[in-house]
């Protein structure tokens, strides 16, 4: 590798942002039944916390996202991935709820994943780190809470992997969400789903700079894999009307097709962009190890084969948003878990936002989605007693 | 807040609080307090919030359109987009006490079935309807040799939702055909003019009812459960 790049963990010692040492640093036990210790989670905070601390908002980030959901980003610049849902005066109104977004388990932003160093040999843990699941996310992020002197949360939000964390929230701590809003979710990762994520891990494993996790030793980084991971995953987040809309057949930067492997056409450097920007802020081994938390989601195994059980005396306030145009969280997988939830005697409300912007499409501009979500939260703040 | 006056047999709606449609206060009115019951069709939850709120109720909603399920859930209710025809049958049966159909039954593919469905859910329903046999909508009919156009029916049949028009007969010979048990029945005219609709005196309400209430039962009623009627 020509570029000097620093070692994950230390751009994740220079992110900005607070960071709490859970129980103490004892180790936490995974579903796994391995040990993994100690576990700091990185959290952004937003708004402030009531007396009553009665106004809690937790997000969920999905695969890619971190705790920057509002504000720069500390390595991209970019704005934060859901300021389109959260702050003032918007859907999430940070002028009224204290919102927080921790890095999820696994994650390469500041909490404990396989970039973190190893307590035990002084390195990151690399493929040395336990296979975490989306239980161990939301135990993560409640022992979190538990350090934070916050019971219940007002609402958990989230969208695709986010809405499996929110969903994994309300049926294992169902006193302490008042509320849940699971946006482009489902119950268990699909077959499809599994199967896109095992072709973004080959490319990874495939990058000889991988050394078999272990590239920090070699001061490598598995760019390309990574890279080609990202690519084939962005495509499953649009939708082809939103990528006919942006690019169409148009060519980049050229009159005439090149004969050869250029990106002669604009999808094709767009999507190139985007793993090459992907790389500089992911870390290769978490995205294998929080894809793999996603393959191993079904709510139904681990309800003893009826979703159903998720919900049972849940006083839950349940909202499941779909969008029309997700062909990878499609509106079928929502309806699942509606359907148990009616079962269940679940308090679910349901919608499908027309939209043909794909999964992305809750991450995006969707004045529908603000306005069912925004409606949904602040007729629970009030029921909650949490002022104006 | 007591939504019915006056004696048996005849009585005005007054007005209420929440500003109920009269049919609808007059659906509310037949609910008792405290049950369970899902609202198909509710539109912007008004009467669903009132018999959440007012009566004590655990109600759920059925609606078709984005923007009424975004205006029930602003208003705190629970509820999931779908329609009639075919989201009924993702609940399990005995959900509910009570499942409404209010103004709807007309405006759906299949009635027939979406009444069998509403009597699987739950043992009880009430269903509302406008009534194509007033003698407005037949004189109207007759003398213009159109769809009936007055002021209860005043939607041109082009942009009517109600492609299965029926009249209070036709509507009670097909519970008879389905064998479902009759309840109380109110015919609902000029607004707020409420009659009951008495046996033998059904084509009375025929001529003079521009809207018609029906509390509707399962052929069989488990055992325990005691049936309201007019009789």
């Amino acid at each position: 590798m020509s570029k000097a790049m620093p070692a994950v963990h230390e751009i994740q010692e220079s992110l900005t942002g607070p960071r709490a040492l859970l129980n103490g640093g004892a180790p936490m036990q995974l579903e796994s039944g391995a040990m993994l210790g100690p576990v700091t989670v990185a959290y952004q905070t937003w708004g402030t916390l009531n007396e009553q601390r009665s106004n809690v908002v937790l997000v969920c980030h999905a695969l890619t996202g971190d705790q920057y959901a509002v504000g720069t980003h500390p390595i991209t610049g970019k704005p934060g991935w859901w300021e389109t849902m959260i702050g003032p005066g918007k859907s999430i109104d940070t002028n009224r709820f204290y919102v927080i977004c921790t890095n999820c388990l696994g994650g390469c932003m500041g909490t404990t994943g396989p970039a973190a160093l190893n307590p035990e040999t002084g390195e990151p843990y690399g493929t040395a780190f336990p296979v975490i699941t989306i239980r161990d996310m939301v135990q993560a992020q409640a022992m979190l809470l538990d350090e934070l002197g916050i019971g219940t949360v007002m609402c958990v939000i989230g969208g695709s992997m986010g809405a499996m964390q929110v969903l994994d929230w309300a049926a294992c701590f169902p006193d302490r969400v008042r509320s849940a809003v699971a946006l482009a979710g489902a119950a268990r990762h699909s077959a499809q789903n599994i199967a896109f994520h095992e072709v973004g891990r080959q490319a990874i494993m495939a990058d000889p700079d991988w050394c078999g996790g272990y590239y920090f030793r070699e001061g490598k980084r598995p760019e390309s894999g990574l890279s080609v991971a990202r690519m084939a995953a962005h495509i499953t987040y649009l939708s082809e009307p939103a990528l006919w809309r942006k690019f169409g057949r148009a060519l980049q930067d050229r009159y005439t097709k090149s004969y050869g492997f250029e990106a002669d056409f604009q999808v094709e450097s767009y999507l190139r962009y985007q793993g090459a920007s992907f790389v500089q802020r992911f870390d290769a081994n978490a995205y294998l190890y929080i894809t793999r938390a996603m393959d191993y989601f079904d709510m139904e195994a681990d309800f003893d084969g009826d979703l159903a059980n998720a919900f049972r005396d849940c006083k839950t306030r349940f909202l499941l948003v779909s969008f029309t145009s997700d062909w990878l969280f499609p509106t079928s997988e929502s309806k699942e878990v509606v359907r148990a939830m009616n079962r269940a005697a679940a308090n679910v409300s349901f919608v499908e936002v027309e939209s043909d912007k794909g999964h992305d499409a809750f991450l995006l501009d969707e004045p529908d989605m603000f306005a069912t979500v925004g409606g949904f939260v602040d007729s629970v703040a009030r029921e909650q007693g949490v002022s104006q | 807040m007591s939504l019915l006056g006056g004696s048996r047999g005849r009585f005005v709606l007054g007005p209420n609080a929440y500003g109920l449609r009269p049919d609808l206060a007059l659906v509310a009115s037949m609910v008792e307090p405290g049950t369970r019951l899902l609202d198909v069709g509710c539109g912007d939850g008004a009467l669903l919030e009132y018999l959440v709120k007012e009566k004590g109720c655990d109600g759920r909603g059925m609606e078709i359109s984005q923007a009424g399920v975004n205006a029930c859930v602003a208003r705190g209710l629970s509820v999931v987009q779908g329609d009639a025809d075919r989201h009924l049958a993702d609940y399990p049966d005995d959900s509910f006490d009570y499942v409404l159909l209010s103004q709807t039954l007309q405006a759906v593919r299949s009635p027939r079935e979406v009444l069998l469905q509403m009597l699987r859910l739950a043992d009880t329903t009430v269903v509302s309807f406008l009534n194509y046999g007033h003698w407005a909508a037949r004189w109207s009919m007759v003398s213009r040799g159109r769809m009936p156009h007055t002021r209860a029916l005043s939607t041109p049949w082009f942009e009517t939702p109600n492609i299965h028009p029926c009249t209070v007969k036709d509507f009670m010979d097909l519970t008879r055909i389905l064998g479902l048990g009759t309840g109380r029945a109110y015919g609902l005219a000029k607004e707020r003019e409420v009659t009951t609709i008495a046996q033998g005196f059904e084509g009375q309400s025929n001529l003079f009812a521009e809207q018609a209430v029906f509390e509707l039962f399962r052929p069989e009623l488990p055992k325990g459960k005691k049936r309201r009627s007019n009789a």
